[in-house]
């Protein structure tokens, strides 16, 4: 359904940031992207966007696909329209204004007034919190409130497909697994289809049925989620997991060559 | 004894005069709301407006609505373009870079002006009489009247905008977040042309009444000036902060002029406001009504 196939990102027309990630979206599912800080995962979550543009990053090579069509290079609000859209990592609510009106700005491409009525009960709905807060400014909400607003903020434009840039980040973690039990309910229920952005490897790869794994501007290891989750690599660097009763110093220099494998 | 009837007088005038502040100060509050820019050249949209509906008044003889309408759809071009040309390119550069463009722009347009329309100063009549109306002790001029009406219903109509209505919400959203804003789908550029377009409109409509007042030539330009005082102590993105910051420094230019001015010989009305706008600076830097959080650009 989405599609990123071969793509390169240079920012301010020097730095290369992405070498070369292909990416399939299967439509109805949650796909995981893995990877340490500066990877390239919210890079490429803003390739698809299209939000690049605005910070001078642009898809200099391959393309990005959605139901057949390329969508590189569109501006960011005709992708909106297409029916993906991206949540930024860190929460970031409309601070002055207030819960409802945050909804409302979410809106913005729904045409009738009832349909943002309604997307605002479903909203609630599925947030209950959120009901009692409608009146009060964003910026006061607690964290675990503001990432359910802006995840139902994006539900506002009715996507097919949510990019979720790290959920988790600075959350307690009952309340991330809360956030992810929604988005697996959404997943399910509206048939949404997720591409998520995750440092925690054991979380995402628990609620995704297909993840990548990306270093340096590239896909190292892509593949189901149970095949990853078996993946000694990943067990090794994403789930902190070691192989029991190995001795240290053997696992030490292959930890080396397995770096240095990827890293090539 | 204390004189209440030349302090009642100063009072209704200081409102007055004012309101109409106030509505020059609404075109620089929604610049500010919506795109962040510090808008400079806000006092020459309002000479080159009112130079506008003089000349086709005067030199055209056009009647007085037409005259009106050419002014306000000449200012919502004039704002459009503007963004279009001489902002949009600035989107994502420094701060400094956007002022200094408003800088070099309130001379381009307080040269442009009196150049293509010449030096003299304009009248721009309005079919209203001169006659001050007489109201027991106090005695007003109809045009500030006027004035004060239109400010009052603008600044309501723009609450009612930026509270209310969806655009008015989006809006919002694109002055708090411009990058979140452009993910939810919003147009960002458009949003910064309308509000342009929107000070265009307060701005034609701030020249016709200050150009009535004052007569249209390139000091009319100066009343852009006093928006500053006003949006400090107002609050640079609060449409009530305008209201309030105009009918403050109203007041207070008014009874330092009615008070002080024969003491001293004059000119207490010109700088009194400022004095506050400092004062103001050093207990609430935010403004009355304004977003309290500092913007960390």
């Amino acid at each position: 359904m989405l599609a990123l196939n071969n793509i390169e990102v240079i920012y301010d027309g020097v730095i290369l940031v992405l070498k070369g990630v292909s990416v399939t979206v299967r439509e109805g599912g949650i796909t995981t992207l893995l990877g340490a800080n500066g990877a390239g995962k919210t890079t490429t979550l803003k390739a698809i966007s299209g939000l690049l543009r605005s910070e001078r990053g642009e898809v200099t090579k391959g393309s990005v696909e959605f139901s057949g069509e390329r969508i590189d290079g569109r501006p960011p609000h005709e992708i909106v329209k297409r029916g993906i859209v991206q949540i930024f990592e860190g929460r970031r609510v409309f601070e002055h204004l207030t819960t409802e009106e945050n909804l409302i700005a979410g809106a913005h491409i729904q045409t009738s007034r009832q349909r943002v009525q309604e997307g605002i009960e479903r909203v609630y709905a599925y947030f209950p919190p959120l009901k009692e807060r409608r009146t009060v400014q964003a910026g006061y909400l607690s964290g675990g409130e503001q990432q359910m607003l802006v995840i139902g903020r994006a539900l506002m434009s009715h996507p097919r497909v949510m990019l979720l840039d790290e959920p988790s980040l600075g959350l307690a973690p009952m309340l991330v697994e809360e956030i992810f039990e929604i988005v697996q309910r959404l997943n399910r229920e509206e048939r949404l289809t997720v591409l998520l952005v995750e440092q925690n490897a054991t979380l995402a790869l628990a609620i995704a049925d297909h993840g990548y794994v990306m270093e340096n501007g590239r896909i190292v290891l892509d593949g189901t989620a149970d095949a990853l989750k078996e993946n000694a690599d990943i067990k090794e660097f994403y789930l902190g997991l070691t192989e029991v009763g190995a001795r240290k110093s053997y696992r030490d220099v292959k930890h080396y060559k397995r770096r240095k494998r990827w890293l090539s | 004894m204390f004189d209440w009837y030349f302090f009642g007088l100063l009072m209704s005038n200081g409102i007055l005069i004012g309101l109409m502040y106030s509505l020059i100060a609404l075109g620089f509050v929604l610049v500010y709301k919506a795109t962040d820019a510090i808008n400079f050249a806000q006092g020459e949209f309002v000479m080159i407006a009112g130079f506008l509906v003089a000349v086709a008044l005067g030199l055209y003889g056009a009647p007085l609505w037409l005259a009106v309408g050419v002014g306000l759809a000449a200012m919502i071009g004039f704002g459009f373009g503007l963004e279009r040309v001489v902002l949009r390119p600035l989107i994502g550069r420094p701060v400094v870079a956007v002022i200094m463009a408003t800088i070099g722009l309130s001379a381009v347009l307080r040269g442009f002006g009196p150049l293509v329309w010449g030096a003299e100063t304009r009248p721009l009549p309005l079919p209203i009489s001169d006659e001050p109306i007489v109201w027991g002790p106090l005695f007003v001029p109809p045009i500030q009247i006027l004035g004060a009406v239109v400010s009052l219903l603008f600044l309501a109509a723009f609450g009612w905008f930026f509270l209310k209505s969806r655009k008015g919400i989006a809006m919002r959203a694109v002055a708090d977040n411009q990058q979140v804003a452009m993910a939810m789908g919003i147009n960002v550029e458009r949003y910064f042309g309308l509000a342009w377009a929107m000070a265009g409109v307060v701005s034609a409509l701030g020249g016709i009444v200050w150009g009535s007042l004052l007569g249209v030539d390139v000091h009319l330009a100066l009343v852009g000036f006093k928006v500053f005082p006003v949006v400090i102590l107002g609050g640079l993105d609060s449409i009530p902060g305008a209201i309030l910051g105009g009918l403050i420094v109203g007041l207070v230019e008014n009874v330092a002029a009615g008070y002080i001015d024969p003491h001293v010989g004059g000119g207490t009305k010109d700088f009194a406001p400022y004095l506050l706008m400092i004062i103001a600076l050093m207990v609430r830097p935010y403004g009355i009504f304004g977003k309290p959080t500092i913007e960390r650009v």
